[in-house]
């Protein structure tokens, strides 16, 4: 790999957090009134100002969105990783809003078609009845938001990222952006351009929440591209669990996804961000996801990559503080024309930090999956540790898998291992298991879960039963 | 059950391992199949378990009436036929008491109830003088040689087959475990259930009784008798069966 390339996968790290933009903040916000916008194709500066006024603004924001323009029009579509070739970038819509897609604060508030939605994804009975803290994301904007009341007490905040924006100004500005600037990767920079809907976080210091936050996801017009973006903020000695997961049907052309995910954990605080991503099999998803860790904090990212035509995600941790430690749960699946470019990232900026990523693949028929990650340490993160473990199984005969591990030291203290193993489903395993009375469906099923176990057992059991059905689902028909 | 092996050729990569093997085990039975390596005896219990890298050439394994070379690996499961491997596979994230859930209700297409489930497997641990703790674990994956083979027992005992095909189940076993192993598979005694067990020594014979035991040199049959022709065999050597089997040429296929 050409280093220049290399360079734009492995060294996205900002000197600091970016200037601020120090526009003063006008507060003018009123509920928008219920009506429809789709900004033509393609991206342009007036679609960004129609984004921008349709959110209602503050002028900052509209800056921010088009200096991100800018950049990412200066940068080229990155060629390290997956094949990118077949995404038009100027045949997508950048923005598009429902109509009665207003924050609705009641189930009985959300519209009929989304509740079929809802329906049509599963979302099993008992999670209904904690819809109550659910952000349910369709189309570009938040339409059910709710949040316990026993976290508004505790001063937790869970909003959309446009009410976060209105009602937390000072709290949202000195966060937004910080974390992944728009100069960080061509990706990033869209998002920062074309942003819509997405999580605002806050847990307060030394705040508990027990109950997974959780948010769904979804893509529903033809050639939509999802620019979701969330900020989270955990503050001092706090716990929380983000779950996002998303779903979309199928669609006759490409559809592109790019988010934002920028988490903030302050000292001795712990954070933990579970994806499970099942977009149809002919979206580009192209995220960026970054978490900055603070002094002893902890930083736990699982990420379950399914669907998509196309993914390139790498959660990435930086670990700025002494004593700070982050891990990476990596799980992707690729079938028939897919290529999950998956992995993670973490760099050491600090001493006594500590990283672990383990990245589980499965690919099956002509599917592609790649491991592509990153471990960085840099001079005086004395005696930071790290550990890299990645299994790839294969099912078929065509199925393909890749390892790139970039390994980066630059302190001499450091410990750093690595183990990466590729494996083929066996027929010896099969027969075992089949001389058992199981078909042989049913035999090579068991045998990817008992593969994804260790990550699946690090998830709430109902979405580890989610995980076990959806590959299920992608494996059926998988024995000729 | 009634196991009737007839005139079964076997071949692997093109060359002939089984050369008309004939065998019938009774329903209620035990037989022994014993012979110097290399000779077909796992090739046969494999062949009739349907392990994908043999082929059939010719004859048919009748169980119960069933021709069961026709049906695949699972289905002959189905019928109540069972493999005790020689070197069980490991499956890594697979829990011991999950797959044996799992192949109970493919074996029997039911859910199975959670305490009738949880009083077998109580029971099959009590037989196998096994702690409870090795059903969480995963399949086989760092059982040793000795944890393998009673692992293969045990599911033997929650599955229930009526018919028990095993692969040098004995060795590599100390004379505890040997016990142990054999203990199961007494328990496993009854007039619906029969065994075709391939061993090396006499000494598995002590503690499992074979009704008859078969000798089975360059992929045939070559000699038949009762539990005496173990103890023959284990003072004489091969020497004198491989002599008796050059003697006999096989048939040409």
């Amino acid at each position: 790999m050409p280093e220049a390339i290399e360079e734009r996968f492995s060294d996205n790290i900002p000197d600091a957090a970016i200037a601020q933009i120090n526009e003063a903040y006008e507060f003018g916000w009123s509920q928008p009134e219920n009506y429809t916008i789709k900004a033509p194709k393609g991206l342009s500066r007036e679609v960004v100002e129609l984004i921008s006024k349709s959110k209602e603004e503050p002028a900052w924001m509209l800056e921010f969105r088009m200096k991100a323009l800018d950049i990412y029009r200066s940068k080229p579509i990155p060629k390290w990783g997956a094949d990118l070739s077949g995404l038009d970038l100027e045949n997508i819509y950048y923005y598009i809003k429902p109509t009665d897609m207003l924050n609705s604060r009641t189930w009985d508030d959300v519209p009929d078609d989304i509740k079929r939605t809802f329906d049509k994804l599963g979302i099993p009975e008992s999670e209904r009845g904690m819809l109550a803290g659910v952000g349910a994301q369709y189309e570009s904007e938040m339409v059910y938001h709710n949040l316990k009341e026993e976290w508004e007490k505790l001063g937790v905040i869970f909003l959309s990222i446009e009410d976060g924006m209105r009602e937390h100004p000072e709290l949202f500005r000195e966060h937004f952006g910080t974390v992944i600037p728009p100069e960080d990767n061509k990706f990033a920079a869209v998002n920062s351009a074309v942003w819509s809907g997405g999580s605002f976080v806050y847990v307060p210091k030394g705040v508990q929440v027990e109950v997974p936050l959780q948010t769904y996801f979804r893509i529903n017009a033809e050639n939509s591209g999802q620019f979701e973006r969330t900020l989270i903020i955990i503050d001092e000695g706090a716990y929380a669990h983000y779950i996002e997961g998303c779903t979309a049907p199928s669609y006759s052309s490409d559809s592109f996804h790019s988010g934002v995910i920028e988490i903030v954990v302050k000292k001795g605080a712990r954070m933990r961000y579970s994806t499970i991503q099942n977009w149809s099999h002919n979206v580009y998803n192209l995220v960026t996801q970054r978490a900055a860790v603070y002094e002893g904090a902890v930083m736990e990212w699982v990420d379950g990559n399914l669907g998509s035509k196309v993914t390139m995600k790498y959660p990435a941790t930086y670990l700025l503080e002494p004593g700070a430690r982050g891990e990476i749960l990596s799980i992707a699946m690729a079938t028939t024309g897919q290529h999950q470019d998956a992995g993670g990232k973490v760099v050491h900026f600090a001493p006594n930090t500590s990283s672990s990523i383990v990245s589980k693949s499965i690919s099956k028929n002509n599917g592609r999956s790649s491991y592509r990650g990153l471990v960085k340490i840099y001079d005086g993160a004395k005696n930071a540790k790290s550990n890299v473990e990645c299994d790839a199984l294969l099912l078929n005969d065509d199925s393909r898998t890749d390892t790139y591990p970039y390994i980066e030291i630059e302190e001499k203290t450091a410990s750093v291992g690595h183990e990466a193993t590729v494996s083929k489903i066996n027929d010896e395993q099969v027969f075992y298991l089949m001389s058992r009375g199981l078909s042989e469906e049913a035999a090579t099923g068991l045998i990817v879960r008992g593969f994804i176990e260790p990550i699946a057992k690090e998830l709430p059991l109902e979405y580890a039963v989610e995980l076990n059905r959806l590959i299920e689902l992608e494996m059926e028909g998988s024995v000729g | 059950m009634n196991l009737e092996i007839k005139d079964l050729w076997v071949s692997i990569d093109n060359e002939m391992i089984l050369k008309g093997v004939n065998l019938h085990v009774p329903a209620g039975q035990f037989h022994a199949i014993m012979g110097p390596n290399g000779n077909g005896k796992s090739t046969l219990v494999k062949a009739i378990a349907g392990a994908p890298e043999y082929t059939i050439e010719r004859g048919e394994v009748l169980y119960n009436g069933v021709n069961i070379l026709e049906l695949e690996p699972d289905e002959r499961a189905r019928q109540g036929l069972y493999l005790a491997f020689q070197y069980p596979v490991e499956i890594p994230g697979v829990t011991v008491a999950n797959f044996l859930r799992l192949a109970i209700q493919a074996r029997t297409g039911q859910e199975v109830q959670f305490m009738d489930f949880y009083k077998k497997l109580t029971r099959a641990l009590e037989i196998l003088d096994w702690d409870e703790s090795w059903v969480n674990r995963y399949l086989n994956q760092g059982f040793s040689g000795g944890e393998k083979k009673r692992n293969e027992i045990l599911q033997m005992l929650m599955l229930e087959p009526s018919c028990a095909l095993m692969d040098e189940t004995d060795s590599g076993l100390d004379i505890d475990a040997l016990k142990v192993v054999a203990k199961g598979v007494n328990a496993m005694r009854s007039a619906n259930f029969s065994a075709l067990m391939i061993t090396h020594y006499n000494r598995l014979l002590e503690f499992i009784v074979p009704d008859m035991v078969h000798i089975m040199v360059d992929g045939r049959i070559v000699k038949s008798g009762g539990k005496e022709l173990a103890v023959e065999l284990e003072a004489n050597g091969y020497e004198p069966v491989k002599a008796m089997a050059a003697a006999q040429p096989a048939a040409a296929f």
